[in-house]
């Protein structure tokens, strides 16, 4: 079964106005379930639009998208959290800053359930989240009650990744989610990003900037330019794939 | 009201000027049904209504027509003046001769102390409820909603129903104390709202300032926070009619206060 297929999708900005931009030109895409997929691109190509409708932050002007052969067009972002889980690209806003560490994971337990009038952080709920928080090596297993807003940027970011990956979404979307990190943080969040899809064999796309990553991660690779898909590898093409390559196409796409 | 603001404020970070509007709704409501002989619980009941209307107006001009809270507020609070004069048939509208809820403690000897004992078990009674709601799933997200919204969508919540739930909770927290006022004053007039919000802002913020000295402070401890920001803001500027402020200068006095409050911890940050 298609996990994701999108179908003829646009997006405009300013529709209207003299500063109109496709941000989106008629872009199809489908995605079979357990692919990681990578989407590089220069700033404006539209990788980070893709995902934005993906996940219904945005609605799109034409085309259709649909999530396990449900048609989710049409529905707000909240409600595609049945599926979706995210990371973003700023630290700050993947987590709560003024609700404890604890509180923060009950909210993404509850990602596809209903918020109810019951206290649902207990003993078995804590002891659950020390376990997962306890991967990370950090210590943080002890600081369940503290507030997530006196963490660093590089552990929000491991903290969001374990939250959205707690109840096994059936498609992870990651913008670009080293962006804001030090080099050895990155390291850290990918490595732990990657090993999470591995083990729970997760659908994931992944926006990056980092060609290196978009090399070493991932079982399929796009780049787009000009909001269209300009070139789509498999997992067998990418493997063969040099860094030199890859910053040729930028090079190319810049000078167009 | 401290509490009604501390939703709006610290949960939603919106500064929620229909209080002022909702305040003296809650009194005016209370002031025109106790005249008519109408029972007190059902009255609480119609007050606790009327104002969470008040907040759910506010919250969906905000969330659907896309306005700023300052202004959706505004707008309430403008239109609400018209409503409350309506509700009165004028604007004053004595209370001498009705029972009022401190009566329940009639055994107790003076009026005072029945007062007191009422406001202790109202205050009791918020307390251990918000400290238990804003615990629950429901609040934990509600509590989110204010402070990182795109997550708190991203994890499946509607942050616009959450906003207008949240407002509607304030207001009708804020017309309960316009019912407790007008009943200890006796009267409940038209004009009594103006500037009430900055009271209950000063009154968190005072609060918050008491409580940021601890490390991370329980919900419960928040609340109790509130409660004595309301308390210290109250002495504050009835210390400051004692040393001879000419009343009229009331609100004024009250804006610095807040002022000072607010303001003073920043003076000082920017100036290292």
């Amino acid at each position: 079964m298609k996990m994701l297929d999108i179908e003829q999708l646009t997006k405009y900005f300013n529709r209207g106005t003299p500063s109109e931009v496709v941000a989106l030109d008629h872009v199809s895409l489908a995605m079979e379930e357990k692919e990681f997929l990578v989407i590089i691109g220069s700033n404006g190509s539209g990788k980070t639009t893709l995902l934005n409708l993906i996940a219904g932050n945005h609605f799109a002007d034409a085309g259709s998208l649909s999530i396990q052969n449900i048609d989710v067009t049409s529905q707000p972002d909240y409600a595609r959290s049945k599926w979706i889980a995210r990371v973003f690209q700023d630290p700050l806003k993947g987590t709560a800053p003024d609700l404890s560490i604890l509180e923060n994971f009950r909210l993404a337990s509850l990602r596809t359930k209903s918020k109810s009038l019951r206290t649902g952080i207990n003993q078995l709920f804590r002891k659950r989240v020390q376990e997962l928080v306890s991967v990370l090596n950090l210590g943080l297993e002890n600081k369940l009650d503290t507030l997530v807003g006196k963490l660093s940027g590089g552990q929000r970011q491991a903290l969001t990744l374990l939250m959205a990956t707690m109840d096994q979404p059936k498609l992870l979307l990651l913008d670009e989610p080293t962006a804001a990190l030090d080099p050895r943080s990155s390291a850290v969040v990918m490595e732990l990003a990657n090993r999470i899809i591995t083990v729970q064999q997760l659908t994931a796309i992944l926006v990056t900037h980092n060609l290196k990553q978009a090399l070493d991660y991932g079982s399929r690779l796009i780049m787009m330019d000009s909001g269209q898909i300009k070139r789509d590898f498999q997992q067998i093409e990418k493997s063969t794939l040099q860094l030199a390559d890859m910053q040729q196409w930028f090079y190319e796409s810049a000078a167009v | 009201m401290g509490f009604g603001i501390y939703i709006s404020l610290r949960i939603f970070n919106i500064p929620d000027i229909t209080t002022d509007g909702s305040y003296t709704l809650g009194a005016a409501v209370t002031a025109s049904l106790l005249t008519q002989g109408i029972a007190l619980p059902l009255v609480v009941l119609i007050v606790m209504g009327a104002g969470a209307l008040a907040g759910a107006c506010t919250g969906i001009i905000h969330t659907r027509f896309k306005i700023q809270p300052l202004l959706a507020g505004i707008l309430v609070m403008t239109s609400l003046y018209s409503v409350n004069l309506n509700i009165m048939g004028r604007s004053n509208l004595p209370l001498l001769g009705v029972e009022n809820a401190a009566g329940m403690f009639r055994f107790l000897p003076s009026i005072q102390t029945q007062w007191l004992l009422l406001l202790l078990v109202i205050i009791i009674f918020l307390v251990a409820f918000l400290s238990w709601f804003l615990k629950t799933d429901f609040g934990v997200s509600m509590r989110a909603t204010g402070n990182s919204e795109l997550m708190v969508r991203a994890l499946g919540v509607n942050t616009q129903n959450m906003k207008v739930i949240g407002l509607a909770m304030a207001n009708a927290l804020t017309s309960v104390s316009g019912f407790l006022v007008c009943q200890f004053q006796q009267f409940s007039d038209i004009n009594m709202g103006i500037g009430i919000v900055i009271f209950g802002l000063g009154s968190v913020m005072m609060g918050e300032a008491f409580i940021s000295i601890l490390k991370a402070p329980s919900i419960l401890k928040r609340l109790l926070g509130v409660v004595l920001g309301c308390v210290v803001f109250r002495l504050i500027v009835a210390v400051a009619l004692d040393l001879g402020i000419n009343p009229n200068w009331l609100k004024a006095v009250t804006a610095v206060i807040v002022l000072l409050v607010v303001g003073i911890p920043n003076l000082k940050k920017s100036s290292i």
